[in-house]
């Protein structure tokens, strides 16, 4: 392969010439080691752009929740009960959250420690998501490996390092679940696919332990535990049975079901929640095909044996289906829930759980954001179904299933992209890389003497080979063409990752950037200025009331108490808190009162035109409140079913206690040059009621764009 | 109450207060002949901190014997809120006077009685001969002697305060003649206690003059006023310097601010706060101005929960100036922490002293303008490998030492810790911690680092060469 001028070099320098096989891994451990560098680094936008902080709702809660786990240990860690949140109820932390990631970020944090690099933990936390995502890359590159060949790996590690749909997820500082369960997903399947293809106990059981892992780390680790059995149920089907199956799942299930149930949260879900049931079922199924299996082999009769097969599958039907139906009517297995009815039903949340379908992550995926997400990769995938198909193999019909079953979730979930992103990374890699390989390959023998083509073959080049045979004309400038298309494609494919990734994936929505009519930017950095108000003015004890959105934020930089926050596991005390912001304010007082609450915390975007603010949120307090508390009816809110806010708006909605507090004093204050004073810059419409008076609350801070508003509610008043 | 009564009171023979009498003449030092001839004292209540200069002209008897000190007395609660005391004495005549600097310290003597005046005797550096007279200076400073009165107000009122203090000179000596002046901030001022003669000339209160006071004579007076002025308090302050040779000082300081004036009470109105900045909040306040080394660099303002975006930095060659915004406006007992980190160049306050030691050179107080330290905490992390560190202060303070561990270290580094309570800017002087280092420990953890890296290439090329497996592949 080295160009034969190389050859006239004197001796030493010969020597110290690779040979192919070197060159190759040379290339190979190169190119990984870059895509490793590229993943972790094109993560880090937001942290040059704000700073090492971090993001959004969730990595709140997480983040303090690792502090705690260094601060006081993993004991007190595991029996931690929070009285800061869900006042008065609190919430037993430790029994319900997914351990995986506080325990990753400490390990890590205390292996930095030991290494005598005196890093924060919040450091540790900003950067573990972009760390695991590099991971991940070299798991897709195993993964690539062992379904299609190693050029597919290399290029699944490249395009899975840069899919936005991922990075969504795991920017530094978007310090969430998802970041290290993705990595743990993927581990998973290359783990149980080579456990598959090669039969060994080993690898099932290092399968069953990144099950372990992934189970630790998210809820969406029902996925794995339903799509495996299922890949299993298709194997079974097709007639691609065989020991190394048996070995594979049974490894995985057996010893992946007793390590999940080590974790609190999860318990004995495994064999009590209807979700899991598929697994079990597959487990049995699979012991009956095995001893079907040697009964066949013993009896060595087709006719018995087939009356045989038909009372055993009689039987075993029954009892399956007796024991479902008693564990079922029982109670011992609990139903589906509602967040899984929710995936299989696109309109069960609307209809049922409005606190679930209120959460703009859980919406349908929208056209555009497939797009935006996927790029190029949403026309590589058909592509790479279509050379899967052509090249079936156990691991290719795992990674069908994965991609075609994830692409369904996706499309019900935005937030389920993320899940969907690996599989269509790598079919998609398979795709590309396939393709690039029969056109280089056309090229190469073109430009060659036809004599050498016979001697390199791969794999996947009968195609190609059959190609060069017919010598078609313009073969070698459409090969050319072609190649040049496909690289500008990827290329395209780069930028597009890079721009999503800097303008719409590295803000960390807790400080906002706008520009400002002289072109600099400008920061709103309101959420923290009232948070640490609230941290540093209010009594330590103080009960703040807010929509749950803010909970983690206030207890994790507040260091307040709350009544809601977004762990959404009361929904009644949700509601209560939908109907005191929906009532008026003599109501909401009693309500306030019989909860204990101090301040009342309101987001509210008229000034600045920040438009996810409370009033926006509003009409969900009310059908959430409303949900539980009959007294509370949206039409009361709505004019002829139109949500309004100005003079014409209907006079529940003008009087209730979020509208007072989102607009007291506002109707004072001029917004914008040539409109009336008290005009919303959000909504484009002058308020309504601009004389509010509070009888039962007073402005206790409000921030300096007015985005936070805080209430102090006043001591009940002596009796006269 | 106070003031009432005492203007009702018509003679100042009557009101001559002789406090702590347990402290009679006999209790001085018998060899003191020393009488004040004139004193004039200027209290300057503009700021937060309230300002005395004394000027005392004494004298020594003819038939006294040399006397080689002065004593200045202060009251009990005075000498709690005692900042810094700093005595000059006038020399030399007309214009080749100079202000020679002279030392103070505590004196032990007249403390029995818990409400006794406390003396700080000044040591003149010539004693003073039978029958000469000589001019001193003194300047002291109080902190938190301004009592906020009505304690608690709403955002559109303003800040009254009330000052304490005694209409003559505090003084273990006879004092002839005798005058206060006491400068206010702005022409409104509440009331004033009237001792006569009084006078008040638009922001000034002229008490005196007065003549032939007893020693240790007290008339206390009450002044009522307007003051606006920022009461900027860090409540504490750990600055904490680390040197690496390799050309940087890092300075971290952790501030724990509050606003030490009267409390917020009610209601904050952020649309009357916007809308009248003159009348909403006159003594709440948004920023504060940082006085930092020239040639700083890496500035960074945070707190625990992030950056804090509204700050600004200005450089010149002979100083930096950061202008920080808290993150919402201080009123009075709202608190907020910060943290502030720079770098300096090293070759800038680190020298090397004749003996081979090294030493570093930099100022003690708190870098922020007009502002109490109620607790300082400087903490100078030497190097690692630094023997011996010798901390050279010019006042008193509490020293100790420790260890702490920074990136790569395996022993740990020798830090010295000093401690004061009570600082004001006047404490902002150089302050020196010598130490022994060699320079061969530099290279320590470069060295560190590269056998690691080299050890993991051995360890790979190892691996490469060598076949684990059990069953030897054909």
């Amino acid at each position: 392969m080295a160009p034969p001028a190389l050859d006239s070099l004197p001796a030493p320098l010969r020597s110290l010439r690779l040979k192919t096989k070197q060159q190759e891994l040379l290339l190979r451990v190169s190119a990984l080691a870059l895509i490793y560098v590229l993943a972790f680094a094109v993560r880090l936008f937001s942290v040059l752009r704000y700073e090492s902080m971090i993001h959004e709702f969730d990595p709140y809660f997480n983040y303090r929740t690792t502090l705690f786990l260094t601060e006081n240990g993993f004991s007190e860690f595991w029996n931690w009960f929070d009285s800061e949140s869900w006042y008065p109820l609190g919430r037993v932390v430790g029994g319900t959250l997914f351990p995986g990631l506080m325990v990753t970020a400490a390990l890590l944090h205390r292996l930095l420690r030991a290494l005598s690099l005196a890093v924060h933990i919040r450091e540790v936390c900003v950067l573990t998501a972009p760390f695991f995502a590099a991971n991940t890359t070299l798991v897709a590159y195993a993964f690539g490996r062992e379904i299609w060949d190693s050029g597919a790996g290399l290029v699944a590690a490249a395009l899975i390092a840069i899919v936005p749909g991922y990075i969504s997820r795991s920017v530094a500082g978007s310090y969430d679940n998802e970041g290290v369960a993705i990595f743990a997903l993927l581990l998973t399947f290359y783990l149980f696919v080579r456990a598959v293809n090669t039969g060994s106990l080993a690898w099932a059981l290092a399968s069953a332990f990144g099950y372990f892992y992934m189970v630790s780390a998210w809820g969406g680790y029902v996925f794995i535990i339903n799509l495996i059995p299922l890949y299993v149920l298709v194997l079974l089907v097709t007639g691609r049975y065989s020991q190394r199956l048996y070995v594979a799942y049974n490894c995985m299930y057996v010893l992946g079901m007793l390590l999940a149930m080590q974790i609190r949260f999860v318990g004995f879900q495994h064999v009590q929640s209807g979700e899991h049931m598929a697994a079990m079922g597959v487990f049995f199924l699979l012991q009956v095909f095995f001893f079907l299996d040697w009964v066949q082999y013993l009896l060595n009769d087709a006719r018995l044996f087939k009356s045989f097969l038909r009372i055993t599958l009689t039987c075993v039907i029954t009892v399956g289906a007796l024991a479902l139906g008693i564990g079922t009517a029982s109670g011992y297995i609990s139903p589906w829930t509602g967040r899984f009815y929710s995936l299989l039903d696109p309109t069960y949340a609307k209809d049922h759980i409005p606190i679930i379908a209120s959460v703009s992550e859980h919406q349908p995926t929208a056209w555009s954001s497939f797009m935006f997400d996927f790029h190029i990769l949403l026309f590589l995938f058909p592509a790479g179904l279509y050379f899967c198909f052509k090249r079936l193999s156990d691991a290719t019909i795992f990674i069908v299933m994965y991609g075609l079953t994830s692409m369904y979730f996706a499309g019900v979930m935005v937030r389920l992209i993320l899940v969907a992103a690996p599989a269509v990374c790598l079919i998609s890699a398979i795709a590309a890389s396939a393709t690039i390989k029969n056109l280089t390959t056309l090229i190469r023998t073109k430009s060659r003497s036809p004599q050498t083509t016979s001697g390199k073959t791969t794999g996947s080049k009968a195609a190609a080979k059959g190609a060069v045979d017919q010598s078609l004309p313009f073969q070698h400038n459409a090969a050319i063409a072609l190649l040049l298309g496909a690289f500008y494609l990827l290329s395209r494919y780069a930028i597009h990752c890079t721009w999503v990734t800097s303008e719409a994936y590295s803000s960390p929505s807790i400080v906002l950037a706008a520009r400002g009519h002289n072109g600099g930017r400008v920061i709103f950095d309101d959420y923290r200025e009232a948070y640490y108000w609230l941290r540093q003015n209010t009594p330590p004890d103080a009960k703040i009331m807010s929509w749950w959105d803010y909970g983690y934020q206030i207890t994790a930089m507040g260091n307040r108490t709350v009544i809601v926050d977004n762990n959404t596991w009361n929904n009644t005390h949700i509601a209560t808190v939908g109907r005191a912001m929906s009532s008026y304010e003599d109501e909401a007082y009693e309500i306030m009162q019989s909860l204990d609450v101090n301040y009342v915390l309101v987001v509210f975007g008229g000034v600045t035109g920040y438009s996810s603010d409370d009033i926006n949120k509003f009409l969900w307090m009310v059908r959430i409140g409303g949900g539980v508390f009959p007294v509370i009816k949206e039409p009361d809110y709505l004019v002829n079913g139109e949500y309004r806010i100005d003079k014409g708006a209907a006079p529940k909605m003008l009087n209730c206690l979020m509208y007072k507090l989102c607009y007291y004093r506002f109707g004072e204050l001029t917004t914008e040059y040539g409109k009336p004073p008290g005009y919303d810059r959000v909504r484009g419409v002058e308020i309504g009621n601009k004389d509010i008076k509070l009888e039962y609350l007073e402005e206790a801070f409000t921030t300096s764009n007015w985005i936070v508003r805080i209430y102090k509610v006043k001591p009940p008043k002596n009796r006269s | 109450m106070l003031p009432l009564s005492l203007r009702t009171l018509a003679t100042r023979t009557l009101l001559l207060l002789v406090i702590a009498s347990a402290v009679s003449c006999s209790s001085l030092p018998p060899e003191d002949g020393i009488r004040v001839v004139s004193a004039e004292k200027r209290i300057d209540l503009t700021g937060p901190i309230v300002k005395v200069f004394l000027t005392l002209k004494v004298e020594n008897t003819p038939t006294a014997s040399e006397a080689s000190r002065v004593l200045l007395a202060f009251t009990p609660t005075e000498v709690q809120h005692l900042s810094i005391v700093k005595a000059t004495r006038a020399e030399g005549k007309r214009k080749k006077k100079a202000f020679v600097p002279l030392s103070i310290e505590a004196s032990e003597l007249a403390t029995t009685a818990p409400d006794a005046p406390r003396l700080y005797s000044v040591l003149l550096s010539t004693p003073l001969k039978p029958g000469d007279a000589t001019t001193l200076e003194v300047l002291y400073m109080l902190t938190h002697s301004l009592e906020p009165f009505p304690a608690e107000i709403s955002q559109s009122e303003s800040q009254l305060v009330y000052y304490r203090d005694s209409a003559v000179l505090l003084s273990p000596y006879y004092v002839l003649e005798q005058v206060t002046y006491i400068k206010m901030p702005s022409n409104r001022i509440e009331s004033f206690t009237r001792v006569d003669p009084t006078t008040r000339a638009g922001s000034e209160v002229k008490y005196g003059t007065y003549n032939n006071q007893m020693p240790n004579s007290y008339l206390p007076i009450l002044v009522h006023y307007e003051n606006n002025r920022p009461f900027a308090v860090v409540e504490e302050l750990v600055r904490k310097v680390e040197i690496s040779h390799w050309g940087n000082i890092q300075i971290t300081e952790q501030y724990k601010l509050k606003h030490g004036g009267a409390r917020h009470k009610g209601v904050f109105s952020r649309l009357e706060y916007q809308s009248r900045p003159s009348v909403s909040g006159a003594s709440s306040f948004k920023n504060l101005l940082v006085r930092l080394p020239p040639r700083v660099h890496s500035v960074y303002y945070r707190d625990e929960i992030g950056n804090i975006s509204s700050s600004h930095l200005r450089t010149d060659s002979h100083k930096s100036e950061l202008e920080i915004e808290p993150r919402y406006p201080l009123f009075g007992g709202w608190h907020c922490t910060f943290t502030i980190g720079y770098g300096l160049p090293l070759q800038d306050f680190v020298f090397e002293s004749v003996d081979g030691r090294r030493y570093i050179n930099l100022t003690f107080g708190c870098p922020l303008l007009d502002t109490v330290v109620d607790d300082l905490t400087v903490k100078v992390v030497l190097p690692e490998g630094s023997k011996n560190p010798q901390p050279v202060v010019p006042f008193v303070t509490e020293k100790h030492l420790e260890t702490s561990y920074s990136y790569l270290d395996v022993v740990g580094r020798t830090t010295v810790v000093l401690k004061k309570k009570n600082v004001v800017g006047e404490h902002n002087v150089p302050f020196q911690v010598y130490y022994e280092f060699n320079p061969i420990f530099m290279l320590a953890e470069p060295l560190m680092l590269i056998s690691a890296v080299l050890l993991f290439f051995v360890a790979f090329i190892a691996y490469l060469h060598m076949d684990l497996s059990i069953r030897k592949s054909s």
